[in-house]
């Protein structure tokens, strides 16, 4: 509650806050606002061209496979990378102002989602350029899309209060989000696997969120209940654990900025 | 007269000597031989005093006595170890000016920005922009990077946003020295019209004359602790000078 009341308070701050995130993001570069959209078709082709002819075959609309996971996982990669630093590059800002330093981090995540969503639009471009049909099932896209906003969020919360205590966990993560990726099942399927090993996917958020998409914009079928809850489990979980992370160190990062 | 702010007992804690500063391996290695301790630094020590409305407070201390620490928990951005603060009114804590600011954004973008983190409403900043800008005389450079100004540039531009601030306590770490001469000869005047529209001021400043022409309290910290807090400013100016002077031992 007091988050919202905060929010409404602040929203000057806020508004001014994201638009200096995303002009500072591409503030020196020539092509500024288009590599938002170049780096990750030029991603996209490459992995394309690499694997097209090991799956393509086997995988019907295979770019339209490949492009599910790798948006999400762009997505969530920039965002909780992004977040992590949100902390510790404004920590001028708040030992001198009193903000709610929660901001930091959420004006990151919007300017992280803002890309998402000119991302997203290319894909469905791609997905009408590919022949799929848009049907009333599209507009469930939106649940997996608020829980990983969530879900990024949450680990936002927690990685930016373990960069301001111990800066190893920059690397720890980046090993973490390699893992992740080819634990997402972004450019083959987990149908080449025996079954056991198929479950264990589910333990990651990410590939849920992609299944969710592929199943919704490949096969027009909206994913059963079990898929549902778990993905909102994982987004109340980690949402739950940044909250009471920020909550518990709010005060003790002042010492160690 | 109405009480606007109470500090009772603060106490404020530094920790060194954790992980942080020792490193992960030295901390293993010590924690695997029992040899690991903390030492604790305490910043503020029981402090104690409080403002009525109208009242200006000079803090005042030799280097490292805890001002500006004390001045962060007045101001709500620490939290007190031991003790409590109890404020009435809104509060704006003008520290350290001219840090904070984006290098990469223009003045006119950066000065947005610090007005919304001050707490302004965007239709006041609409409102006010020109006169800001008027003030800092930064009309010629509000396009450009921020990086590309002058150090005194940059803070005649904080102090021109923070000055339009009109809290019921305003917090002032070594403001009034900002600029050149003839800036600084404004900022004064801007200053004293702030403190004379009746808010409740805490003033830290290494000039004593600054201290005892303006204040009707003052509070003297030495190496965290409180030396004293009255309303007796001349009497405490001169034992200060005297202390500084070093005819007084405390």
């Amino acid at each position: 509650m007091s988050i919202v009341l905060d929010l409404k308070k602040n929203k000057f701050l806020f508004e001014e806050l994201i638009k200096r995130d995303y002009k500072r993001r591409y503030k020196r570069t020539v092509l500024g606002m288009v590599w938002s959209i170049l780096s990750p078709l030029l991603m996209l082709t490459v992995i394309a061209v690499i694997f097209g002819n090991f799956f393509g075959r086997s995988i019907e609309h295979y770019i339209i496979y490949l492009f599910s996971g790798q948006v999400i996982y762009s997505y969530f990669l920039e965002a909780t990378n992004e977040g992590m630093l949100a902390l510790v590059s404004n920590s001028s800002i708040f030992t001198k102002i009193n903000v709610p330093k929660y901001l930091f981090l959420f004006s990151k995540n919007i300017s992280a989602l803002i890309n998402f969503g000119i991302i997203l639009v290319i894909y469905f471009c791609f997905i009408a350029f590919e022949g799929i049909v848009f049907t009333w099932q599209f507009l469930f896209l939106l649940y997996p899309v608020i829980c990983l906003i969530l879900i990024n969020l949450g680990i936002g919360l927690i990685l930016s209060a373990l960069f301001i205590f111990f800066k190893d966990i920059q690397y720890l993560y980046r090993l973490f989000t390699q893992i992740v990726s080819y634990g997402s099942a972004i450019f083959y399927s987990i149908d080449i696997l025996p079954q056991h090993l198929q479950a264990l996917f589910y333990c990651n958020p990410i590939f849920v969120c992609i299944t969710y998409f592929r199943s919704i914009v490949l096969h027009n079928a909206v994913p059963d209940l079990r898929l549902h809850l778990l993905l909102a489990g994982y987004a109340l979980v980690l949402f739950g654990i940044g909250c009471w992370v920020y909550k518990k160190y709010n005060y003790k990062f002042l010492y160690y900025v | 007269m109405k009480e606007i702010l109470k500090v009772e007992n603060v106490s404020i804690k530094y920790i060194t000597g954790d992980f942080k500063s020792i490193g992960l391996k030295e901390y293993v290695m010590r924690r695997l031989k029992g040899n690991y301790t903390v030492k604790e630094f305490w910043a503020n020590k029981n402090i104690t005093f409080n403002l009525e409305e109208g009242d200006m407070l000079g803090i005042i201390g030799t280097n490292g006595a805890g001002k500006s620490t004390l001045l962060k928990a007045v101001s709500g951005i620490m939290r007190p170890s031991e003790g409590t603060i109890v404020r009435h009114g809104t509060i704006a804590a003008l520290l350290e000016l001219g840090s904070g600011f984006d290098g990469d954004l223009t003045v006119k973008e950066n000065a947005y920005l610090r007005g919304a983190m001050l707490g302004y409403t965007r239709k006041f900043m609409d409102e006010t922009y020109e006169q800001i800008i008027e003030f800092a005389e930064l009309k010629e450079f509000e396009d450009r990077p921020f990086k590309q100004l002058s150090s005194g540039m940059k803070s005649r531009l904080a102090f021109s946003i923070a000055s339009l601030v009109r809290p019921d306590i305003l917090i002032l770490d070594e403001v009034l020295s900002v600029g050149d001469g003839a800036f600084r000869k404004k900022s004064e005047a801007k200053m004293k019209e702030i403190i004379n529209g009746g808010a409740t001021t805490i003033l830290v400043s290494h000039s004593l004359n600054q201290v005892r022409s303006m204040c009707s309290k003052i509070l003297w910290l030495h190496k965290g602790k409180q030396i004293t807090f009255g309303s007796d400013v001349q009497k405490i100016c001169d034992d200060y000078q005297s202390f500084l002077d070093g005819k007084l031992k405390i």
